[in-house]
């Protein structure tokens, strides 16, 4: 058994007085974001991969909370996704010829934006609660197939409701997002889950990922802990569903089926589960890994018949690096300890890993 | 509170920042291209020498459409292999960079951004499926790229913007052409219709289908579905069974479609069924067998066509993919590769305008799949022919104009 | 009346298919508690073997009874083998670490065998080989071209059981084929057999064993590994037999029909209760039942939907499943 929660806050001592910390985060995380977006605003493609790798990283660090830090095995994320992904687009489309009066356009746009994305994030909060509420009564791996069960349904509904455009999917959302505001999200959700591993909130949730009877023994009130873990986790998956609504131009049922939710999960086994760091490192890897192999492949196979036929083996390769990875590590990349727990092993001399 | 207020702070300097980036470049999601983006004016790390056009292509070469795909995929490649013998175009050499989608758009999107903005492709064909194409359309009209979708049919995706174009039909026409077919020549009254659910193509042709039949006088006793991917499709042909109809539309992919024949045989169902330039493929006949005989679909071409043109290229695709006969998107990709290649020839340069206004002067263009003549629209304007299945093979029978 | 009675038959018959990819997902977990996500891939490949094989017997042989036990042994066999290399490399390192590391090597697994089938390579050139036979004569084999990976465009699996109709009700108001039943026949017995292994043999009480806990299992003596290579081996020769049933029936062969398939049997397996084997059984039938009722009364629309609905529902009735146990939790 690994030590629980082996990370705390303490790791951040140091001069800074208390009152500050809190905000420190924040501060440090402005001027980033802002540098980010003046240098990135030229180019499509580093926005637009940007933006998948932190719609990515917003999944499998709520999905962590769920399946990492409280052991409950949920594989129906993409299902929260798209509820938040469509409630978000069909609320930006009606709202799309509305401004609020007496502000710039832009910044009403940007405030309707992320009004929709509450829209979506509360409305997939709402799904994990129902979701959520079977987990009084299920364990384990009958738990995970309800979840998948609920995302399949989902992506049915999606399919036959003509609102939200059935097969064809939903096209001419305004395409509001900037990578500002999909890593300001990212940010909120690394935030809220290093500071729920902290809480007397993750411990118990941690207690439960241990053993769920001793848990209960010892008098935590599981299903509640369990249920506001599931609410938490699908919010942040509703927000990164409605970020992606809004900068992909269409979204489509065949964007939410049950491999996505697969992947998530593979990202949070990958990264080492309940380490949220490992969560990020290993959505960045995972979503730059094929367009990695695409470049790779390009440089190999140059002009010749071969670079066109190339494209086709980055998902073999994509398995079967999967894999080998999970041979190689199998507690994941971090284990459930952090980037900097695990860095200074790594690099004896250099301490101090932000992320 | 002290988690709330850091975080408000924060929301709030971020829309600050994200606003001050979308004051600047006017409408950006609308259909003004943006200026600064020719695909071949930066110098940039373009991709191979100086004596190369590069074309972008995304398709689907896995997931579930990859069939499509791959079968679009060889059509573009033989259009340019023939162009590169001939000389290629201004005595440079014509290649293409093909990226896979897996069969989803957020994928599609991301391919097409990679083709614009890091290969500098001057033009982009595909895809298939309408959804990713919309997507593609989207940052193709964006970055000013003309875009040719091959086999794309809603009306949607060339309503994008003035730089996307097609080379088929839409949903509405083809709908049009076999309703009118199945009440007029056929002299059907009552026709069951089996959709797939999952593809937009199958959707819009059905709805059209439904509306003109009616409008004919003829009846729809049934509308079932089925998803892509599927193999049982017994459930749904006893449920039109039922309904007794004196024949059956099934406007989808051959890959499902040579299935369901042989299911409704099975059930005793042995009323026609008709369908659209989905089913134009030689794996029809290995599916159905001999359950498809006595089918009718409408279609671009008719590969028994004597025309030496259509011939050849079946003869040159065959050649090239270890035997396989062309199906429909493969010859309709090889004519959206030609239509760009004759557009490349003719425009003064490669520039982004440039092309654009050059396809959408085609006119009268000989593809295998067709006489191609673009509209105000954008979209090809052709007559579309009904094919009748026989014996493993498919005969002529009539045509209708648009 | 008879529509009904068409429809029962239908839903039987895919019910049936489903059972028989649901019992291997259901061995393994017994063994393992590991939801082998590959299951459904390893029947693919073993249709491909299948139909590779077939296609070398050539139209005639394929036909005859040692032709067609010939492609099932092929399909078996090579799946039988799979299973034990993907037990081997995939997930015995990984036994004693988090269940989940497996599962995501299982999701690695089923990526590369479905994506990889998709991929179009094959070599030119004449092969000729021969096997000598045992009473003089051979047999010749002459291929024009040999395919390693089969792309991604559906292929049609021949006919190696001639389809007839058993039994016909008005003017093909209810059709009843051959092949229909035999499915039936082949998956009740193979339940049977299964049930019988599991309880009545020492091999089954090994199983079982290792079931309940594989760590003592080993201390009374009992090879673990071995028992559980043999499961899975056994499991996947399962599933190859069941994707050729499945091929027969709906003819259409391609490389991600592995994903679609096994996930209803997944499901169905849950239902039944995951790790029973009757359960797995009664609940493919069951699910098949359902999703042909909702098609033929229904919306085929809503059919997936319906279908997870279900499986919800008897999860909240019964949280374990039709037959399954919930078991005491060890404090």
């Amino acid at each position: 058994m690994a030590t629980p929660g082996a990370t705390t806050l303490s790791d951040d001592t140091g001069p800074i007085p208390p009152a500050l910390r809190g905000l420190l985060p924040v501060l440090l995380a402005l001027p980033v974001l802002a540098l980010a977006e003046w240098t990135l605003g030229a180019s499509p493609f580093a926005t637009y991969l940007l933006s998948v790798v932190g719609v990515n990283i917003i999944l499998a660090v709520s999905l962590n909370i769920v399946n990492g830090m409280t052991g409950q095995f949920s594989i129906g994320h993409a299902g929260f996704m798209a509820v938040g992904a469509y409630i978000a687009g069909v609320t930006s489309l009606s709202l799309k010829e509305i401004g609020i009066p007496g502000v710039p356009v832009a910044v009403s746009d940007q405030l309707l934006f992320v009004e929709a994305l509450l829209a979506g994030g509360v409305c997939a909060a709402l799904c994990g609660f129902l979701v959520g509420l079977p987990s009084l009564r299920l364990r384990g791996d009958y738990l995970a197939i309800v979840t998948l069960g609920f995302g399949e349904i989902i992506r049915v509904f999606v399919q036959n409701t003509e609102a939200f455009g059935r097969a064809l999917g939903l096209s001419g959302i305004p395409q509001y997002s900037s990578v500002a505001m999909v890593y300001f999200w990212v940010f909120l959700v690394v935030l809220v889950a290093r500071r729920i591993a902290g809480s007397s909130h993750g411990r118990s949730l941690w207690a439960i990922r241990e053993d769920e009877v001793a848990a209960e023994a010892m008098g935590v009130d599981t299903t509640g802990y369990k249920v506001r873990a599931f609410v938490i986790s699908s919010f942040f998956a509703g927000i990164a569903g409605g970020l992606f609504a809004h900068f992909v131009p269409i979204i489509n049922p065949g964007s939410f089926t049950f491999v996505k939710s697969m992947e998530i999960v593979v990202m949070v086994v990958l990264g080492g589960l309940g380490s949220t760091t490992g969560a990020i490192v290993a959505a960045i890897f995972l979503t730059l890994l094929p367009e990695g192999l695409r470049s790779l492949f390009g440089a190999m196979g140059a002009e010749g018949s071969l670079a066109q036929k190339v494209d086709q083996i980055r998902m073999p390769v994509y398995g079967v690096l999967l894999v080998v990875l999970m041979l190689a590590r199998p507690q994941g990349l971090f284990g459930t300890r952090e980037l900097w727990d695990v860095l200074p092993r790594w690099l004896p001399r250099k301490k101090k890993g932000l992320t | 509170m002290r988690r709330l207020a850091p975080m408000l702070l924060a929301a709030l300097a971020v829309l600050a920042v994200a606003c001050e980036k979308k004051t600047q470049p006017t409408g950006e999601g609308n259909s003004q291209p943006a200026a600064q983006l020719p695909a071949t004016a930066q110098g940039g790390p373009v991709p191979a020498g100086n004596d190369v056009i590069v074309l972008g292509e995304v398709g689907a070469l896995t997931g579930g459409q990859a069939t499509f795909g791959i079968s679009s995929r060889n059509g573009i490649a033989l259009a340019l292999k023939e162009a590169n013998a001939a000389g290629g175009v201004k005595g440079k050499k014509l290649v293409v960079r093909v990226y896979d989608d897996q069969s989803k758009p957020e994928e599609a999107a991301q391919a097409v951004t990679r083709l614009i903005t890091q290969d500098k492709v001057v033009l982009i064909l595909g895809e298939v499926a309408s959804s990713s194409s919309l997507a593609m359309a989207e940052k193709a009209q964006a970055a000013g790229v003309p875009m040719i979708t091959p086999s794309s049919t809603n009306p949607t995706v060339t309503e994008k913007g003035d730089y996307i174009f097609r080379v088929c039909f839409i949903d509405p026409f083809q709908g049009f052409v076999m309703a009118k077919f199945a009440r007029e020549n056929l002299k059907l009254n009552k026709v069951a219709v089996l959709q797939d659910n999952k593809s937009a193509y199958s959707i819009g042709l059905t709805e059209v289908f439904r509306q003109k039949f009616a409008e004919l006088g003829g009846k729809i006793t049934v509308t079932e579905s089925y998803s892509q991917g599927d193999t049982d499709y017994r459930a749904q042909l006893t449920a039109i069974k039922k309904t007794q109809p004196e024949g059956i539309y099934v406007p989808g992919y051959y890959s499902e479609v040579g299935v369901i024949a042989r299911q409704a045989r099975e059930l005793g169902l042995k009323v026609p069924l008709m369908g659209g330039d989905g089913w134009d493929s030689e794996k029809l006949f290995e599916l159905g067998g001999s359950a498809i005989d006595g089918s009718y679909f409408s279609n671009h071409y008719s590969p028994d066509n004597p025309d030496p043109r259509v011939q050849k290229f079946i003869a040159d695709y065959k050649a090239d993919n270890n035997g396989a006969v062309p199906d429909a998107l493969a010859a309709l990709a090889y004519d959206a590769a030609r239509v760009a290649i004759d557009a490349l020839k003719r425009a003064p340069d490669t520039s982004g305008p440039a092309l654009r206004d050059a396809i959408a002067q085609t006119k009268d263009f000989p593809g295998v799949a067709g006489v191609i003549t673009l509209d105000a629209k954008r979209n090809a304007v052709k007559s579309a022919v009904v094919l009748k299945v026989a014996d493993g093979k498919t005969s002529y029978v009539t045509t209708i104009a648009p | 009346m008879s529509q009904l009675l068409q429809h029962l038959i239908n839903g039987l018959a895919s019910g049936t298919i489903y059972a028989l990819v649901a019992l291997g997902y259901t061995m393994v977990y017994g063994v393992l508690k590991l939801i082998n996500f590959a299951h459904g891939d390893v029947m693919m490949v073993g249709v491909y073997m299948g139909y590779a094989s077939a296609f070398a017997l050539g139209r005639e042989a394929q036909r005859s009874l040692w032709g067609v036990v010939v492609i099932f042994a092929v399909a078996m066999g090579g799946c039988a083998l799979l299973g034990f290399l993907i037990e081997r490399f995939a997930y015995r390192p990984l036994r004693e670490k988090p269940r989940l590391t497996a599962l995501i090597t299982a999701i690695g697994i089923s990526f590369a065998l479905s994506y990889g089938f998709q991929l179009d390579v094959s070599f030119d050139g004449p092969f000729d080989f021969s096997i000598a036979g045992r009473r003089g004569g051979s047999f010749d084999f002459h291929f024009d071209r040999l395919v390693l990976l089969p792309g991604a465009s559906p292929r049609a699996f021949p006919e190696i059981i001639a389809p007839t109709e058993w039994f016909i009700l008005g003017d093909r108001d209810v059709v009843l084929w051959n092949w229909q039943v035999i499915s039936l026949l082949i998956a009740v017995s193979l339940m049977v057999a299964l049930q019988f292994l599991v309880y009545r043999t020492r091999f089954g009480k090994a199983m079982r064993a290792v079931s309940w806990d594989h760590r003592t299992a080993a201390l009374m003596g009992i090879p673990t590994d071995r028992i559980i290579s043999l499961t899975f081996m056994l499991s996947s020769a399962l599933a190859a037999g069941a994707g050729l049933l499945y091929a027969i029936k709906d003819t259409s062969v391609t490389p991600l029909m592995g994903l679609y398939v096994g996930l209803k049997a997944f499901v169905a397996a849950v239902i039944g209760g995951i790790g029973n084997v009757p359960g797995a059984v009664v609940g493919a039938l069951l699910l098949g039942l359902v999703e042909e009722f909702v098609v033929g009364y229904a919306a085929s629309t809503w059919r997936d939907a319906v279908a997870f609905g279900f499986l919800i529902l008897v999860l909240l009735v019964k949280p374990g499943g039709l037959f399954g146990r919930v078991a005491a939790e060890k404090v």
